[in-house]
């Protein structure tokens, strides 16, 4: 019966498009045969053409408009304000150019449609033409290559003998670990042979350093202090991408990666920015909307949402990659201090 | 089939049609492998694209397609990510390059440049047979148990070494690699053929400064293919080593469904070298035949020369030779050293040079043409364009700095798709458009192309240009559903409008599989230049003779680009044509242009 119904549709379908060459053949109401372009063809496709270009800017600037407040909002971290300059000042270039090549490409192609009594110019060759459009790519591209490693090189020269808050990140599927030095500021050694029980994250029970890690599942940052993470996986790989601090490394098994960056807003500060107080009251709404219909199925309703920063896996690693999150949350120095003296020390969890 | 010409043997049907040594024949096999290799991999992203629009929804047609792996109609979390793996891989190889490069190098490198075949008919036939085996074996993996590989097309170890890491990196992986590792030989017997065929069986006259650009561009790229091939098998052997054989080239230090594994001091990271060393080539294997393609049609329908062709040939040498010195632009968080970050932004953004030198060639090209809109041409102009919003975001990409914030995201995947997947698809529907006549004898509707193409082009930008936006807000690709995330539900909207767009641009593909079936048969009958173009092909007779001429070989006299010349009385140096074909002598008054 299936095999009967695919059969079918197809059928409909070759007998539709059959149908539709015939009634464009018709349309055109000429005795030209030959499959290929004429005059008409070339006016009616040059015209298309100057269309579709005019389709693409609308295009541009209806998502430019509409995703305005759906791009992240202003960054988080101290080095995230120097990215989206570099971000904007790129967006901006490549927009310039694409706006330009693309209605040059489409302005000649209606401008230069073909008509019989026409004749193309031989126009082979220009070095002069050739040479202007490869020296400004290679200044703007210059310019462009040396902010953006000077950027980088300030992003990731990671200094150890800093002052930092030193955290591990530990990626397991599906889920993350965070764990702190404690009061030395070194973590313990660590390796996943030393897995066992409550030792989740394989730290070694007889180094010193460990006696005082503390091991959470939800990311405490004081803010303006630097954080130096410490990432470990231990199965395959994944990635820690905190979006809001413009943050975003590979953990690898086998080996530790780095990345560092200083918060410079607090949870709170982020909430309730003009930005994020638009966002979560748009989203709130879709989400009310969404109960309700949810509620008529006799399910349960969706949460308010209020705004956490978070972390999230972003590398594929399995069935519930989409599901790997870690809560991230950044508060005064006085509150990260409370809270992690609250926090059970590695010694005090094992020895229980 | 040696080069001569007279030895015709009798030909049965196997070897006619099956096992058939005629570069021409071969060209359609590879070109119809290809094709329904393409609908496979265009329905798996119809499929994921409703889960992601969708996520809560039963669909009757996943349960249909997927059976137990969509239990009432939901689709499980691993057979999405099989269907975003299988669909790059079949994309990426099957469709993008052995679909485009294996129908169009095979085609068009004998014809265009005067030769009776490849220099090997024999190799070549088990190269196209090689490529069919590993595609079937391909489409036999997505029929195992647990289901195909599932680890990204990029197959990133552990999770694709370990088969306790998720279902799809058991049997269906083992098949990923056999079925890769047979596509890389056959790729090599193909390439190494170009190479030979390119550099000695030229016919008289057609030096290399007169060879047609698409020549150049697929004789480059089997250079690419030879060097960045090699790379990749060498990988998937040692991941099958690490997989079958207890070896610890991509493992070290892990602990996985409460067990430690023995394997000690090896790195993920050498694997994501090796991969990208043939992985970033790779989009210019796909892409450089694309271009050349449309260069060779952008001149012909324009009536006028291609412009700055040496440009155009230093461009693809330079885009080559780059392409091989970028790979680790991929890498960038990977945990590598970033010092090698800093060179590798270096190296990729010097490839913005010759790609912008193309494309103000392109653009160069139809200024003061006279432009005839073949549904070939259409496609190329098409090209062009998403050439260049693809290649400019590449600007963002290849910078270490911009790369940490939406590497991964659908940023990613609007780039790409737009550079690599939708430019290299409309030059393999424009080769296609254009040189149906020489493969089918017959022309295609041009009024269904000109349909299919508006239909793809608008549909082609309304999925990926939104895209980019909601890979800047942050979303990461590969995720089953965003419904955990509840900062992404006002982007939910989007993911709809991207997925009813790629349904319409699903559907508008239907028109030229339609079109091109019936018009193998029914076609209106070709003349032997439909398109009043200079190369050798349409020189031969419209039915195929073995050996391609019936006579002599052709004597070349100029190059390929001799379109709408004039000599010093302000008339075409052939009366009464705007066209003077590589075969017509150079007349009186005439100078050759530079060479």
């Amino acid at each position: 019966m299936t095999i009967f119904l695919i059969l079918l549709v197809v059928a409909l379908l070759g007998i539709t498009f059959w149908q539709l060459s015939k009634i464009l053949e018709l349309s055109q109401g000429s005795a030209d045969n030959s499959q290929v372009a004429n005059d008409k063809d070339n006016s009616m496709q040059g015209k298309l053409m100057l269309a579709f270009v005019g389709f693409l800017y609308f295009l541009t600037v209806w998502c430019f408009v509409k995703y305005d407040s759906y791009f992240l909002p202003e960054a988080a971290s101290e080095h995230g304000t120097d990215y989206d300059r570099l971000m904007m000042i790129s967006v901006v270039l490549i927009m310039f150019v694409q706006i330009i090549t693309q209605g040059l490409l489409h302005f000649f192609a209606y401008k230069y449609r073909g008509k019989k009594e026409n004749k193309a110019t031989f126009f082979a060759d220009s070095n002069l033409l050739e040479i202007i459009w490869t020296a400004i790519p290679i200044v703007t591209l210059a310019a462009l290559i040396i902010y953006g490693l000077y950027t980088w090189v300030d992003i990731m020269s990671i200094d150890d003998d800093e002052d930092a808050l030193v955290v591990e990140l530990y990626a397991y599927q599906f889920d993350w670990r965070a764990r702190y030095a404690g009061a030395d500021n070194e973590l313990g050694k660590a390796n996943v042979r030393f897995i066992e029980g409550v030792n989740i994250l394989g730290v070694d029970a007889s180094d010193n350093y460990a006696q005082d890690d503390i091991i959470v599942n939800e990311l405490h940052l004081p803010v303006g202090k630097k954080v130096i993470f410490k990432m470990r996986s231990q199965d395959v790989l994944h990635s820690a991408y905190m979006p809001f601090f413009r943050a975003q490394m590979n953990v690898v098994p086998g080996m530790i990666t780095e990345f560092s960056y200083t918060p410079t807003k607090t949870t709170e500060e982020m909430r309730t920015s003009e930005f994020m107080v638009e966002k979560v009251e748009t989203i709130n709404t879709i989400r009310k909307a969404k109960s309700k219909d949810l509620l008529a199925k006799g399910e349960e309703a969706l949460e308010p949402y209020e705004f956490d920063y978070y972390l999230l896996c972003n590398k594929i690693c399995g069935a519930s990659h989409f599901n790997m999150q870690m809560k991230i949350i950044v508060e005064s120095e006085e509150d990260y201090n409370n809270w992690i003296a609250e926090q059970k020390t590695f010694r005090q969890v094992v020895s229980k | 089939m040696s080069a001569d010409g007279h030895g015709h043997h009798k030909e049965t049907f196997i070897t006619k049609y099956i096992f058939s040594e005629d570069h021409k024949m071969i060209s359609k096999q590879y070109l119809i492998t290809g094709l329904l290799m393409g609908i496979i991999g265009i329905a798996m992203s119809i499929l994921f694209r409703m889960q992601i629009a969708w996520p809560e929804q039963s669909f009757a047609i996943f349960e249909v397609l997927l059976g137990k792996w969509a239990p009432d109609g939901v689709m499980d979390p691993n057979v999405y990510l099989a269907l975003v793996t299988i669909h790059g891989t079949i994309m990426v190889f099957f469709v993008l390059t052995a679909g485009l490069s294996g129908t169009f190098s095979n085609l068009l490198i004998p014809l265009q440049i005067g030769a009776r075949d490849m220099a090997s008919g024999f190799l070549n036939m088990v190269s196209y047979w090689l490529f069919f085996l590993s595609s079937i074996i391909m489409v036999f993996s997505l029929f195992v148990e647990a289901g195909p590989a599932a680890a990204g097309w990029t197959i990133y170890p552990p999770l694709s070494a370990l088969p306790q890491a998720m279902p799809g990196s058991g049997m269906g992986m083992t098949l990923w690699l056999v079925s890769m590792a047979i596509f890389i030989a056959s790729s090599l017997l193909g390439s190494l053929n170009y190479v030979v065929t390119v550099i000695n069986l030229r016919t008289k006259g057609m030096s290399m400064t007169r060879m047609p650009l698409t020549i150049w561009a697929f004789f480059v790229t089997a250079i690419i293919g030879i060097v960045s091939f090699p790379v990749l098998l060498s990988a998937a052997l040692l991941l099958i080593m690490d997989r079958g054989f207890g070896t610890s080239f991509y493992l070290s230090d892990i602990f996985i469904k409460g067990e430690v594994l023995h394997n000690q001091g090896g790195s993920p990271v050498l694997f994501e070298h090796l991969f990208w060393f043939l992985g970033h080539p790779e989009v210019y294997i796909v892409l450089l035949p694309a271009l050349g393609i449309t260069s060779e049609i952008i001149a012909t329908n324009s009536r006028k020369p291609i412009f700055g062709y040496r440009a155009m040939v230093g461009s693809i040498i330079a885009i080559a030779f780059l392409s091989t010195i970028v790979w680790g632009h991929h890498m960038f968080v990977s945990g590598m050293n970033p010092f090698l970050g800093s060179v590798f932004t270096f190296t990729t953004l010097l490839i913005a040079i010759p790609s912008a030198v193309k494309s103000f060639n392109y653009i160069t090209t139809l200024w003061k043409g006279n432009l005839q809109f073949n549904p070939g041409m259409l496609f190329s102009i098409g090209l062009v364009s998403t050439f260049i919003t693809g290649g400019l975001t590449g600007i963002i990409l290849g910078d270490s700095t911009l790369d940490i914030n939406v590497h991964d995201t659908y940023f990613v995947v609007a780039h790409f798709h737009l550079v690599m997947g939708i430019s290299a698809l409309y030059g393999l529907f424009a080769g296609v458009y254009h040189w149906f006549p020489k493969m089918y004898g017959r022309m295609m509707n041009k009024n269904l192309g000109y349909v299919h193409f508006w239909v793809t082009a608008i549909g082609a930008y309304g999925v990926f240009f939104p895209m980019h936006f909601v890979g800047m807000a942050g979303l990461p690709r590969r995720y089953y559903t965003y419904t955990n995330f509840p900062y992404f539900d006002d982007l939910a909207d989007t993911n709809v409008l991207i997925t009813v767009f790629a349904i319409i641009t699903a559907a508008a593909q239907l028109v030229f599989l339609y079109n091109f079936i019936s018009s193998i048969f029914y076609g209106k009958k070709a003349t032997q230049n439909p398109w009043k173009s200079n190369t050798l092909e349409w020189t031969t007779p419209v039915e195929h003779v073995h050996g391609n001429w019936p006579g002599e070989l052709p004597t070349v006299y100029r190059w390929a680009y001799d379109y709408s010349k004039t000599n010093a009385d302000g008339e075409y140096v052939i009366a009464g044509q705007d066209y003077a074909p590589q075969v017509v002598p150079l007349q009186e008054n005439e100078e050759e242009l530079h060479h």
